[in-house]
C-alpha cells in the first residue's frame, strides 16, 4: 500500500513562469483580508488561499506579494506555504480529486478506488492529467467518515464511492457535465473554491441540503420513537426538509 | 431518567433550510444570548461551570473552568478561539454540525465571548470543506446584520467581532498551541506550556480555545439552566453529546445521546454489525485513543469509563472494524497518518514515527520477526510522553493497543509470509461484485 503515498518528486517545479496574474487588484484584496485581524500576520494563510485562485498555485511572484504587504521576507512567507498541504507548488487543474485513504475509508473502499482512479486518468499521486483538468491525489482523513469512502472534489463531499461512481464523476468533470456535490453546491472550478478560502463568498451557501442520510440517522431515530432532551424538543412536530 | 437519544445540537437538523438564522430563529434562536447578556459576564462562567460541560474535542477538560482561568485584571486584549480544525481521524461531528446548523456555534460564540470579555473571536476551521466554510461566513454574516455581532450588542454595550479562518491542511493545527501559531500566520508547530494560552495565547493574549461542540452546548446550557444539562449524563461526565458511528455499521451516522451510553446501546440504535459480520476492534474516540474489542461493548462511553478500561472517550468519534479488516493493515495506514503530519518540531514524534512505518511495512509484508513486536514497542514506549505534543502519544496508540490484543495476527503475518486478508472483502462493494 506504500504506492499510495509517493510524491511525484521527478517533476520539476517551475520556478516563476514570468506570466504571473498578480495585479494591482490581487494587492488591494490582499490589504483588505490583513485588515481583518488585530494583527496583520494572521491573514497569511487566507492571502495564499487567495494567491492560489489567482495563479493556480503558489508562484515566486505570490510569495513575494504577501512578503511585501505583511512586511515580511520571502523566506518566512515560503516557509509557511510548505507547510501546509493544500498550499500548491505545481499547477493544480480545474478539478482537485482527492480520495480518503486514511484507514476507514482505506478498507471500506478508498484504496480500490483510489487505485481504479490512477489507472483511468493515467496519473500518479498529486499529478495532474495532461488536459489540465484533473489533479488527482489522496486524502487524510475529512471529518465524513459516516459517509466512507469518500472523495472531494475541490472540497465539496462526494459520499458513499465505488470504483464505478469514482470513475462516472471524473469522467463528468472532464466533460464538462455539472457535478453537485450530494452534501453541497454544484461544483465550482478549484481557483473559485480558493477564494471563498481567502474569505470572499460566492453565494452558494444555500445550495444542497442540511446534511445527509448519515448525519440525520440518529435524529430520525429519535422522531419516530419520540425521544427528546428533557423539556422536549420545539422542532418535534414541525415542517421537514424532505 | 432521559431517553436513549436526547437531541439538542441536532434537534433542528432536520428543518428546512436549518442554516439560516430565519430557521434557527423560529426554533428560539438567540434567545439564550439575550438571557446571556442580562447576566453579569461572571454568573455567565458559573451557569457553564456548574453544568459540568467537559471539553468535546477529546481531552474534556471543565469548560467553565477554562473561561475562568482567564486573567480579568490582565490589561491585554482577550480572545476567544474555535477550535473547528476537526481532523482526528474517525471524527466527522463538528463539521455536519456546522453545515446543518452554523447559527448554533455562533450563538455560543458570543456568549462564550461576552462571557471572557474577549473582543474578537475566531473561528478556525480546516479549509478542506468548503460547503461548511460557505455557510459559516453566511451566518456570521447574517447574526452581523442582525445586530448580534458588532458594536452595543443588542443595546448591551459589549462589541464583538468574529472572523471566520480557514485553515490550509495540517492535522498537527488541531492541536491548540499550534492552532494558535497557524492562526497567527505561523508553520503550525506546539508552543511550550507553561504559559498555557489562559495567560499568554494568541497576540501573547489571555486566550480560551474551545472545541466546536462544546461551543455549541453553552446556547442550551444557558436557555435552560445546569440542571437541566446536568441531568443527562453520568456523575461525571454530564449532559448530551454527539456519537459518530463509522465503518462496518448497518446506519452509520450521528447519534446525539447523553454521555455514558455503551457501543452495545449504540449498534442496536444504528442495526448493528454489518450483516454476516462479526465486530472485531472498534476506536472510542479517534485514531488516538487506543483500540477496543468486543469485550468492551458493556462500557460506558464517558470520560470515566472508557478511561477505566486504559482507552479515551476522545472525540467519540466510533470506527467500527468487522472481521474482514487486517488490523495490522489498519494500523500501519494510521501510523503513515501521524508520520506524515507530524510536525517535525520534536525528535521523537517526527523519527519515532518514521521508524515505526518502516517496521510496519515490514510486518505487514510479512517478512517481520518477533523481534520486531519487541522494537515496536520499545519505541512507542520512547514516543510516548517524551514527545512535545499529544500527535506523538497519539501515534502509539493503535500500536500498543493493537499488540496486546491481536498479537497473534501480527505473528500470522510473517508465519504465513503475508497478510491472510482480502482486501475486497472489508469493502462497501464487496457483495456487489465490483472490483479495482
Amino acid at each position: 500500500m506504500a504506492e499510495n503515498h509517493t510524491t511525484a518528486t521527478d517533476k520539476t517545479v517551475p520556478y516563476s513562469t514570468g506570466d504571473s496574474m498578480i495585479t494591482d487588484a490581487t494587492i488591494a484584496e490582499m490589504r483588505e483580508i490583513a485588515a481583518r485581524y488585530p494583527v496583520a500576520r494572521s491573514a497569511l494563510l487566507p492571502m495564499l488561499h487567495l494567491v492560489q485562485s489567482v495563479e493556480g498555485r503558489v508562484t515566486p511572484e505570490g510569495i513575494e506579494a504577501c512578503a511585501d504587504v505583511l512586511g515580511l521576507t520571502g523566506a518566512e512567507v515560503s516557509a509557511v506555504a510548505t507547510f501546509y498541504t493544500m498550499y500548491k507548488r505545481r499547477p493544480v487543474g480545474d478539478y482537485h480529486v482527492g480520495v480518503c485513504t486514511n484507514t476507514l475509508c482505506a478498507v471500506m473502499g478508498g484504496d480500490l478506488i483510489f487505485d481504479r482512479l490512477k489507472q483511468h486518468l493515467d496519473v500518479g499521486n498529486d499529478e495532474t492529467t495532461e488536459d489540465g483538468k484533473i489533479t488527482l491525489e489522496h486524502l487524510e482523513c475529512n471529518a465524513a467518515c459516516d459517509y466512507a469512502p469518500v472523495m472531494m472534489v475541490n472540497w465539496e463531499f462526494f459520499d458513499d464511492m465505488t470504483p464505478e461512481s469514482a470513475t462516472q464523476l471524473v469522467d463528468d468533470l472532464r466533460d464538462g457535465t455539472e457535478v453537485k456535490s450530494p452534501r453541497g453546491a454544484t461544483v465550482c472550478t478549484w481557483r473559485e473554491a480558493e477564494r471563498v478560502l481567502a474569505g470572499y463568498p460566492d453565494g452558494r451557501a444555500d445550495e444542497g441540503p442540511t446534511g445527509g442520510k448519515a448525519t440525520l440517522a440518529g435524529l430520525r431515530l429519535a422522531r419516530e420513537r419520540g425521544w427528546t432532551a428533557p423539556g422536549g424538543s420545539s422542532n418535534a412536530d414541525t415542517q421537514k426538509e424532505d | 431518567m432521559a431517553d436513549t437519544l436526547t437531541p439538542v445540537l441536532s434537534d433542528n437538523w432536520d428543518q428546512i433550510r436549518s442554516w439560516q438564522l430565519s430557521s434557527y430563529q423560529r426554533s428560539g434562536g438567540y434567545d439564550a444570548l439575550r438571557k446571556a447578556l442580562a447576566m453579569q459576564p461572571a454568573d455567565v462562567v458559573a451557569t457553564v461551570k456548574d453544568s459540568g460541560l467537559r471539553g468535546r474535542g477529546g481531552a474534556g477538560f471543565p469548560t467553565g473552568m477554562k473561561w475562568q482561568f482567564i486573567p480579568q485584571d490582565n490589561p491585554n486584549p482577550k480572545y476567544l478561539v474555535v477550535n473547528a480544525d476537526e481532523s482526528e481521524p474517525g471524527t466527522c461531528k463538528d463539521i455536519p454540525l456546522m453545515m446543518a446548523t452554523p447559527h448554533t456555534l455562533v450563538e455560543g460564540v458570543v456568549i462564550a465571548s461576552y462571557a471572557i470579555r474577549a473582543s474578537v473571536a475566531f473561528i478556525y476551521v480546516r479549509g478542506e470543506v468548503l460547503h461548511v466554510i460557505r455557510r459559516l461566513q453566511q451566518a456570521v454574516q447574517e447574526a452581523k446584520d442582525a445586530g448580534f455581532i458588532g458594536t452595543n450588542i443588542l443595546g448591551s454595550g459589549y462589541d464583538l467581532d468574529v472572523v471566520v479562518h480557514a485553515g490550509a491542511g495540517a492535522y498537527i493545527c488541531g492541536e491548540e498551541t499550534a492552532l494558535l501559531d497557524s492562526l497567527e500566520g505561523r508553520r503550525g508547530q506546539p508552543r511550550l506550556r507553561p504559559p498555557f494560552p489562559a495567560v499568554a495565547g494568541l497576540y501573547g493574549c489571555p486566550t480560551v480555545i474551545n472545541n466546536v461542540e462544546s461551543i455549541a452546548s453553552v446556547p442550551a446550557i444557558i436557555k435552560n439552566g445546569p440542571d437541566w444539562f446536568s441531568s443527562m449524563g453520568t456523575e461525571k461526565s454530564k449532559g448530551m453529546t454527539l456519537y459518530s458511528l463509522s465503518g462496518h455499521v448497518t446506519r452509520p451516522g450521528q447519534y446525539e445521546a447523553p454521555l455514558g451510553i455503551t457501543l452495545r446501546e449504540l449498534l442496536d440504535l444504528a442495526g448493528g454489525v454489518r450483516e454476516g459480520h462479526e465486530l472485531k476492534f472498534w476506536t472510542p474516540g479517534g485514531s488516538s485513543t487506543p483500540l477496543l474489542t468486543s469485550e468492551h461493548l458493556d462500557v460506558p462511553l464517558d470520560y470515566e469509563g472508557v478511561g477505566a478500561v486504559g482507552s479515551m472517550l476522545g472525540t467519540k468519534a466510533l470506527q467500527i472494524f468487522d472481521d474482514s479488516v487486517c488490523v495490522v493493515r489498519a494500523v500501519l495506514r494510521w501510523t503513515e497518518f501521524y508520520k506524515h503530519e507530524s510536525c517535525g518540531k520534536c525528535t521523537p514524534c517526527r523519527e519515532g514515527t518514521w521508524w515505526l512505518v518502516q517496521i510496519l511495512e515490514r510486518l505487514e509484508k510479512g517478512q517481520g520477526s518477533d523481534e520486531d513486536l519487541d522494537v515496536l514497542l520499545d519505541l512507542s514506549e520512547n514516543i510516548l510522553g517524551r514527545s512535545f505534543c499529544a500527535l506523538g502519544d497519539g501515534a502509539t496508540a493503535p500500536i500498543t493497543s493493537s499488540i496486546a490484543h491481536f498479537k497473534d495476527e501480527y505473528l500470522a503475518h510473517f508465519e504465513n509470509g503475508g497478510c491472510p486478508f482480502d482486501p475486497m472483502a472489508s469493502t462497501v462493494f464487496a457483495t456487489a461484485g465490483a472490483s479495482a
